[in-house]
């Protein structure tokens, strides 16, 4: 019987892989597999009987509708773009400078910490909804106030809108940016103070110190915060595309097969945005 | 010259009102409280709000003279949200919807960390990329075949839709948490289980005996955080669930049909009005609101011990 020696660093791996096999086995069940069979369902037509599902081949027919004949979609994706050029810098920029305001040394910081992680619990779509509906998430009539005519009367619609936009969506974009503070906040605390107290003897200015050495030090959690808001922002429950997902599933015109055909359209597109975004951001560290 | 001197003036006014090093000037703390008290309003505004309007009587709404102080408490909205949502069920049933998948995903987020941190096996480099890249696959994607496969095996409606994937490191957010306990487990000294093994340990007493005991910051704070984004994931829970399980903010959703349900529209003085409508808002989230508030040294301080951030 030939026994077969285990070297240690064999049975080392052999432990490690048991450890992960959990997420092995989890991510051949619940991602791969689903991810495959949502694939082959976007180019069928799909019918759910009771004897089970039943799918004719459409090539790219779902495709091809998504794309240039559904007006629902195409309208909610240029809203979707729209919107995250404008959210995701507000949102990552708002948590960034959060969390350098509750990183100084302040009074009461423990109640502002308390009151600003408040978007970390308070994240279901129902209640932001209900929000939204009562009106408690934007500044009360902010219509009536003469400075909101002004910028819209005076300025150009091209850079009136965003910013009047800014103001209505305000405390919405906050409501996004709880967990972006946190990240922001663990990594100011770890930036190693020598290094402060070097600027400051040199003459460096708490603005210069910023721009110097807090803000290159951050960007590697900058992108990750990028990445989080983009994801954050394109699966929450109110985003309508994931509405018009769920709603076309059940759909007795359009089912399945064109539902699985929107989400790869739009997991396409939340890459891009992705792509674009680390991109763009990691040319600047440069 | 003339610039020379203007820019010596500019930065002696920089001097005074922003300060210098560790002496902020009196404008910039001026600035910071302004900014802070401000966005904290912003914040608190919708709490505050909701909290007083739950509290009017239909007069109280009615009447414009009254906005943040209700003439008298009136209780009676939330006796009736309290009925409409069947809030004691209701409750106990997110409290197991949102806790067990969280306790789950917490242990199985921790072996599955510490396997990626301490041991090396062929193909790690790329199971790891692609436990990361799970992160921004939106759940639309694989929904709708796993919602068929829960059909399949008669699994809709239960418990398991959520237990199964939470156990297998495929829960909500599965990904965030185990690379918060991959970057504790990394940080860790090698030198301690070493010692371990040289007494003989194995290497699962070594994990539950040395290292699990170390990461107790991390593994409150993803259960905290995973038991949060459980409780309010009404996308999931509205699909695997049917009508066989609940959570509040799933029964504050369809909170108007219930309503015309327990009070049909018609019977006088019952109609819905959007003081009860947030006195039901004000209770789904009473709950989480008081764990924040009881735990919130976790939620805001214990961030960093979490290793969130990696070194």
């Amino acid at each position: 019987m030939a026994r077969i020696r285990l070297t240690n660093k064999r049975r080392k791996a052999l432990i490690g892989l048991t450890f992960v096999s959990p997420w092995i086995v989890g991510f051949l069940i619940f991602t791969m597999y689903p991810m495959l069979h949502s694939m082959f369902l976007s180019f069928h037509r799909v019918k759910i009987t009771p004897t089970g599902i039943k799918t004719t081949y459409v090539g790219f027919e779902n495709y091809k509708y998504a794309i240039f004949s559904d007006p629902a979609f195409v309208e909610k994706v240029l809203k979707y773009l729209q919107e995250m050029a404008l959210n995701v810098p507000i949102i990552v920029v708002f948590s960034l400078i959060i969390a350098l305001l509750i990183n100084q040394k302040i009074k009461f910081r423990g109640l502002f910490r308390t009151i600003f992680f408040l978007p970390v619990i308070i994240t279901s779509g129902p209640v932001i909804n209900e929000l939204l509906n009562q009106g408690a998430t934007s500044i009360p009539n902010i219509e009536q106030y003469g400075l909101f005519t002004m910028i819209e009367n005076s300025l150009n619609p091209v850079i009136a809108e965003p910013i009047m936009y800014l103001f209505k969506q305000i405390i919405m974009v906050l409501w996004f940016s709880g967990v972006q503070i946190l990240i922001f906040l663990a990594g100011l605390q770890k930036v190693d103070q020598s290094i402060y107290e070097a600027a400051r003897i040199d003459g460096a200015s708490s603005w210069e110190i910023f721009w110097k050495v807090t803000l290159p030090d951050l960007m590697p959690l900058v992108i990750v915060n990028v990445i989080y808001t983009i994801v954050y922002v394109s699966t929450f429950a109110l985003n309508e595309i994931i509405i018009l997902i769920k709603n076309n599933m059940f759909s007795t015109i359009t089912g399945f097969g064109y539902a699985t055909a929107v989400a790869w359209v739009y997991f396409i597109i939340i890459m891009l945005m992705l792509a674009i975004w680390t991109g763009l951001l990691s040319m600047k560290k440069r | 010259m003339w610039k020379n001197r203007s820019i010596n003036t500019a930065n002696k006014f920089r001097k005074r009102l922003f300060g210098m090093g560790e002496n902020d000037g009196f404008v910039f703390k001026a600035v910071v409280y302004l900014l802070l008290i401000g966005i904290g309003f912003v914040y608190l505004y919708p709490m505050l709000f909701m909290l007083v309007n739950s509290f009017m009587s239909l007069d109280d709404l009615v009447n414009s003279m009254v906005k943040w102080i209700p003439s008298t408490l009136y209780f009676e909205n939330y006796a009736k949200a309290l009925k409409v949502l069947d809030y004691k069920t209701t409750l106990l049933q997110t409290l197991l919807v949102a806790g067990v998948p969280a306790l789950l995903q917490t242990v199985a987020a921790a072996i599955i960390g510490y396997g990626f941190a301490r041991f090396d096996f062929p193909l790690k480099k790329l199971l790891f990329g692609l436990m990361l890249a799970t992160f921004v696959i939106p759940t639309q994607i694989t929904m709708m075949p796993t919602y068929l496969m829960f059909k399949k095996y008669e699994l809709l409606g239960s418990l398991e839709t959520f237990i199964y994937p939470a156990i297998l490191g495929q829960g909500l957010k599965s990904a965030l948490f185990i690379l918060i306990f991959y970057q504790f487990f990394k940080r860790i000294p090698a030198v301690l289980e070493e010692a371990a093994e040289i007494d003989g340990a194995g290497s699962l007493k070594i994990f539950y005996r040395i290292a699990i005991p170390m990461a107790v910051p991390s593994i409150i704070i993803v259960f905290l955080f995973s038991f949060v984004w459980y409780w309010n994931e009404t996308y999931l829970a509205g699909l695997y669930f049917g009508n066989e399980l609940t959570i509040l903010p799933l029964e504050l959703q369809r909170f108007a049909d219930s309503y015309n349900k327990v009070y049909p529209p018609g019977s006088p003085g019952n109609q819905l009005n959007e003081a009860i409508n947030l006195a039901g808002t004000m209770l789904t989230i009473a709950p989480l609101l008081i764990l924040y508030f009881v735990l919130q040294r976790w939620f805001v301080e214990g961030v960093d011990r979490s290793g969130i951030t990696g070194e």
